[in-house]
């Protein structure tokens, strides 16, 4: 899809910029809400550092639930910035533009999110050093490199790194851009810091279209990595339910899922709140709707492949695992919520344009998909350690407590507040990159051909 | 199967750790030993003489009602209990569960700081100063005898004089499970090398055992042919808890003899009831 010529580059550079320049109201108003969540999640860590972890819902033998359920969200989230920008980057779709700064800086926030969870949910994690960082790995004292808890920290962090690196590297044209435009020498100078004496030389331009090019390659099989290292998490034990070969790519693929379907979420919200209707356009939704179809068709075929080989072997402890999953009360009222919210409902309405370019259907329908991946995640889970064994005896149940609802409504309220808060500090909307759109999409006139004013990259 | 498996392991951290990790040899002096335990589940009455005596010897915290409510009590060994058959011919069951031992473990290869590891006696060792509580070890274990401290434990007037100072008081956010009372190991090591001598068969005995009235606990090494372990462990009616698992356990049961059931002697297995409880 080829992008319109939608403003010259003066009318261009003032609304992208807009929202860092001014202060509006409600950016107070909702930061000083979010800021009130984030405070009572706060309370609930410190209490919980304070008395051990005794008012989560925890018992034996569910010893993860919520907070673990959150943090594979959250990391499932995080798989939507470099999704849409590296894959489609690679793919010169046209109509990423707009949408790609977005979703990397959901990553971003989303993954800061996600990695408090672990941590806080482990009972000593003023330990966490020792886990996370093997800094006396010489001595061979800590930390267990058969563990995927190793795994993780490694995955992630090398994920978050890249991504913040990807980020950067496209956020500098558009730094020296607020640099040249600052009203006050002091963000003046900060944004000059930031912008490493960008002056938009030839040779400056090449460096930073290599740059990215070759950050959008080296980070593909590290976004393909950390989820499937978080799905081994539950696949290397021997828990009926969990020890799943098929978890990785089902894991990744329904990342994706939720992903995609928070950055359509996110585009919307940002083209009220920012004032962006003119850059965030009908086509852009449309767009990614369509990347959602494959994508939550491809997830529901590796859920199906779950189901069946968890049925094909036809093992007592797997059947009893699907059967509590699926059919069993109270869990049948989650599984169809669950498949209802994430495929049933909005995958047949994307197959019409006419919801497809409708900002409200599209709004609801993104926000179902991923309260459906939620639950999808809680049912993966709570139910298979619920009934672990084969030893009736320590069956158990598991029920979240407040502390948990608190700390995962408190989750949703630092990831937005991140989101917000680089928005007010930095463009939000890749300036550089929409122009360089406009600038493909210019047609000029050479003799009787109307032909393309630039060549691609 | 044990020995080779942490031979294998051992090679693999020393390929990747260099030379820093002490070998078998300097850890311990008892190499081949493989603690083990065999529980005859035709003596188990179900009593629960074991599980207070482990709860005075390991320091465990008072199980209050609610914390049994809540499902967070704490018992190292539990007695499991099964009805058979329908009423009024109904049948308890009684099985003692505590940690196997697993000569292959799912809990050690998931702890990412080695809380636990094996140590070359074969026992499944918890390091409560390395565990930072991620719990995995627990959703691992197939058997759940893994036990995590909620809060810190508190011993009201005059209950606190009766701490076993042998054994450590376990603080909030760790796991903790069944040691095969290694503190009596311990001892029994020192002594018999004070003496000059071997640790003779039933020198260690955990409390379970030694609480059992009818003698159904029996502990021992295993890889010794010659201890009363090993020889009850050669029994046709042995079976380890929930083969499937591949878990390799160090705790033998032998199956109830049920008098109802005709016996096979031909083939050495009971005819109705063959692992049932298997």
């Amino acid at each position: 899809m080829q992008e319109p010529v939608i403003a010259d580059n003066k009318t261009a550079n003032r609304e992208l910029l807009d929202f860092v320049f001014s202060w509006p109201k409600w950016f107070f108003l909702v930061g000083g809400a979010l800021n009130g969540l984030i405070v009572a999640g706060f309370l609930v860590v410190v209490v919980m550092l304070w008395f051990g972890l005794q008012f989560l819902g925890y018992s034996h033998p569910v010893y993860w639930g919520f907070l673990i359920v959150n943090f594979v969200f959250w990391i499932g989230v995080s798989h939507a910035g470099i999704m849409v920008s590296a894959i489609l980057r690679l793919t010169q779709a046209e109509w990423r533009r707009p949408v790609t700064r977005a979703a990397e800086v959901l990553t971003i926030f989303s993954l800061l999110t996600a990695v408090q969870f672990p941590l806080i949910h482990s009972g000593r994690p003023w330990r966490t050093m020792y886990w996370t960082f093997p800094y006396d790995w010489n001595r061979g004292a800590w930390p267990n490199p058969r563990s995927p808890l190793v795994w993780d920290p490694s995955a992630i962090f090398t994920y978050l790194t890249s991504t913040i690196l990807f980020v950067y590297v496209a956020l500098i044209p558009d730094l020296a851009l607020a640099r040249d435009r600052a009203p006050n020498p002091i963000s003046r100078a900060i944004y000059g810091v930031l912008a490493m004496g960008f002056r938009g030389s030839t040779r400056q331009w090449r460096i930073q279209a290599i740059a990215g090019i070759l950050l959008s390659a080296i980070i593909l099989p590290i976004f393909v990595s950390v989820h499937s290292i978080v799905s081994w998490d539950f696949a290397v034990t021997s828990v009926p339910g969990w020890h799943n070969t098929i978890f990785a790519p089902y894991f990744v693929i329904g990342a994706v899922h939720s992903g995609v379907s928070a950055v359509v979420t996110v585009m919307i919200v940002m083209r009220y709140a920012f004032g962006l209707k003119r850059y965030i356009t009908r086509d852009h939704i449309d767009s990614l709707a369509r990347l959602l179809i494959v994508v939550a068709t491809v997830w529901l075929f590796f859920f199906m492949l779950d189901l069946f080989f968890g049925l094909y072997g036809t093992e007592p402890a797997e059947v009893d695992t699907w059967q509590r999953r699926l059919i069993e009360p109270p869990w049948i009222v989650l599984a169809i919520i669950f498949i209802f919210t994430a495929y049933l409902i909005p995958v047949p309405m994307w197959m019409f344009r006419s919801v497809r370019r409708n900002f409200f259907l599209m709004f609801v329908t993104t926000i179902l998909v991923n309260i459906g991946m939620w639950i999808e995640r809680y049912m993966v889970v709570v139910p298979a350690l619920e009934r672990k064994s084969g030893l009736t005896f320590t069956y158990g149940d598991y029920a979240p407590s407040l502390s948990e609802i608190i700390l995962v409504i408190a989750s949703f309220g630092l990831v937005i507040l991140g989101f917000l808060t680089f928005a007010k500090l930095l463009p939000i909307m890749p300036a550089a990159d929409i122009k360089e759109g406009q600038i493909l999409a210019d047609r000029i006139k050479v003799g009787r051909a109307n032909v393309p004013a630039a060549m691609r990259e | 199967m044990s020995s080779a498996h942490e031979a294998s392991a051992r090679a693999t951290a020393v390929a990747t750790l260099g030379e820093t990790i002490p070998t078998d040899a300097e850890v311990t002096p008892l190499d081949g030993r493989r603690w083990g335990m065999v529980i005859d589940l035709d003596r188990c009455t179900g009593c629960q003489a074991c599980v207070v005596a482990c709860q005075a010897e390991n320091n465990i915290a008072i199980n209050e009602e609610n914390r049994v409510l809540e499902r967070r009590a704490k018992t190292w060994i539990r007695i499991e209990r099964y009805w058979e058959g329908e009423f009024p011919n109904a049948k308890a069951r009684f099985i003692p569960v505590l940690c196997q031992h697993c000569g292959n473990a799912p809990c050690e290869t998931v702890c990412p700081v080695w809380a636990t590891y094996h140590n070359p006696e074969g026992l499944n060792v918890q390091v409560y100063n390395r565990c930072i509580g991620t719990r995995f070890c627990a959703n691992g274990c197939p058997y759940s005898v893994r036990y995590f401290n909620f809060w810190n434990p508190e011993w009201p007037e005059p209950l606190n004089n009766q701490l076993n100072p042998d054994v450590t008081v376990r603080t909030k956010g760790i796991i903790e499970k069944c040691t095969f009372c290694l503190q009596r190991i311990n001892r029994a090591r020192v002594t018999s090398k004070n003496e000059d001598r071997e640790i003779a068969d039933g020198e260690v005995q955990p409390a379970c055992v030694q609480s059992c009235p009818t003698t159904a606990l029996v502990f021992g090494d295993l890889n010794d042919p010659s201890t009363t372990a090993s020889r009850l462990a050669e029994s046709e009616r042995r079976y380890t808890l929930l083969e499937n698992f591949g878990t390799d356990p160090s705790v033998v049961y032998l199956k109830k003899v049920d008098p109802h059931v005709e016996i096979d002697h031909h083939h050495g297995h009971h005819a109705e009831t063959a692992g049932k409880h298997a």
